[in-house]
């Protein structure tokens, strides 16, 4: 772990010396939660309804999927006018797109970008290399099944797909959504520990706190 | 200036081994050149010094596992002449240490800093060199060192999805082109 992370005795400039923990005093603790569907039936049919029809990316580009995303969001192949757009940051985002092969050390940046997105969250796998490793099945530092690690709701094989493909998975993940299927967060949230235990097989050295959000 | 004549010239003062031409023809830009580990530093102070060799364009490693050696190559770039040298050290791969030359190229650092962690050579005194480069966390052998064996280390680190098939490029063609034939091909 690297030594800014460790608890250690400060001196502050009033002279005053006290303990810090960054991995516990800058972080929440409180494991997710299961969000519960709204209490009526029609009403989580309209909520679903303006999920679908507003997915919002995270602009994360983990492997050379990501070149794929750029015609996809220039006016050639313009998903924007489906109400699908990037957004910089994990918090206004709720579309999680890992493109192409995850090494562990990005997988670590995308646990940690997946867990600061809000409920709810879903993940597409683009490309083969997120369902089964695809070329890099022999690879000492890219993991071969993304699903271990977050919950996919959709993956999208090729390799690459064509923007065209990633259009067309827009639109499976929109019916996914509208049928009340998009519980990627909610299993993530019911299966914790299987997922930390799985990210910690692969992740050797953890210094995050197990929930960062 | 030519290259052999630079070569004639600087092997008048250093131990080097035979001049390796690269290309052949007309356009013989691209020489290597053995360099004794202990003559290195020397060599390539006067390449840059005196022969203009300014340039560090990479500094890399190739594992020649059967004979326990490393070999390290400094290729140098003369922006003027456009030439490049580059020099090949050879080094015991048991405990492989090598001087570092980081004070010649402030770059080299960042090249000894990823042979440390991707071949396990040690460049004692080079900045940052006990920091991690690019892996994180790794815990075993160097991966880039041949007796790695990757596809062994990942069956037993990353859990596979169950069904994938393999298709030897070359067993599948065949089989597609020519049914008749026997799998090896006679």
């Amino acid at each position: 772990m690297k030594p800014e992370l460790m608890k250690r005795m400060v001196k502050g400039p009033d002279g005053v010396e006290f303990e810090v923990e960054p991995l516990r005093d800058y972080f929440c603790e409180v494991p997710p939660t299961v969000m519960p569907a709204a209490y009526i039936k029609i009403v989580e049919d309209l909520f679903n309804w303006a999920r679908a029809e507003s997915i919002w990316i995270l602009g994360f580009g983990t492997g050379c999927g990501a070149i794929e995303m750029r015609p996809l969001m220039t006016p050639r192949f313009d998903a924007y006018r489906y109400g699908v757009q990037w957004r910089p940051t994990p918090r206004q985002a709720n579309l999680f797109i890992i493109s192409g092969y995850l090494s562990t050390k990005t997988l670590k940046r995308a646990i940690r970008a997946y867990e600061q997105m809000q409920n709810p969250k879903y993940v597409i796998g683009l490309g083969s290399c997120t369902i089964n490793g695809g070329m890099y099945w022999d690879s000492y530092n890219t993991i071969k099944r993304l699903d271990d690690y977050l919950p996919v709701d959709l993956y999208i094989a090729g390799c690459m797909p064509r923007p065209e493909a990633l259009l067309a998975g827009f639109m499976d993940l929109k019916k996914i959504i509208r049928a009340g299927k998009g519980e990627g967060a909610n299993q993530y949230a019911e299966n914790f520990a299987w997922y930390k235990e799985n990210q910690k097989r692969v992740i050797h050295d953890w210094d995050m706190p197990d929930y960062n959000w | 200036m030519t290259m052999r004549e630079l070569y004639d010239r600087t092997k008048a003062l250093f131990p080097l081994g035979e001049l390796i031409e690269q290309r052949s023809g007309g356009n013989n830009d691209l020489v290597f050149v053995t360099v004794p580990a202990a003559h290195l530093r020397a060599t390539i102070l006067h390449l840059r010094d005196k022969e203009g060799f300014s340039h560090l364009v990479l500094l890399t490693a190739v594992d020649w596992l059967e004979e326990g050696q490393f070999q390290l190559t400094y290729l140098l770039n003369n922006r003027q002449q456009a030439y490049d040298l580059g020099l090949r050290v050879m080094i015991s791969r048991d405990s492989a240490t090598m001087e570092s030359i980081h004070d010649v190229w402030p770059t080299a650092a960042t090249y000894q800093r990823e042979l440390r962690e991707m071949f396990g050579i040690d460049f004692p005194g080079s900045p940052r060199i006990e920091e991690e480069f690019i892996l994180e966390g790794w815990n075993d052998i160097p991966p880039y060192r041949r007796d790695f064996d990757t596809l062994k280390y990942a069956q037993e680190k990353f859990s596979e999805r169950p069904g994938r098939k393999t298709h030897d490029p070359e067993t599948h063609m065949r089989q597609q082109l020519y049914p008749d034939m026997s799998p090896t091909g006679k």
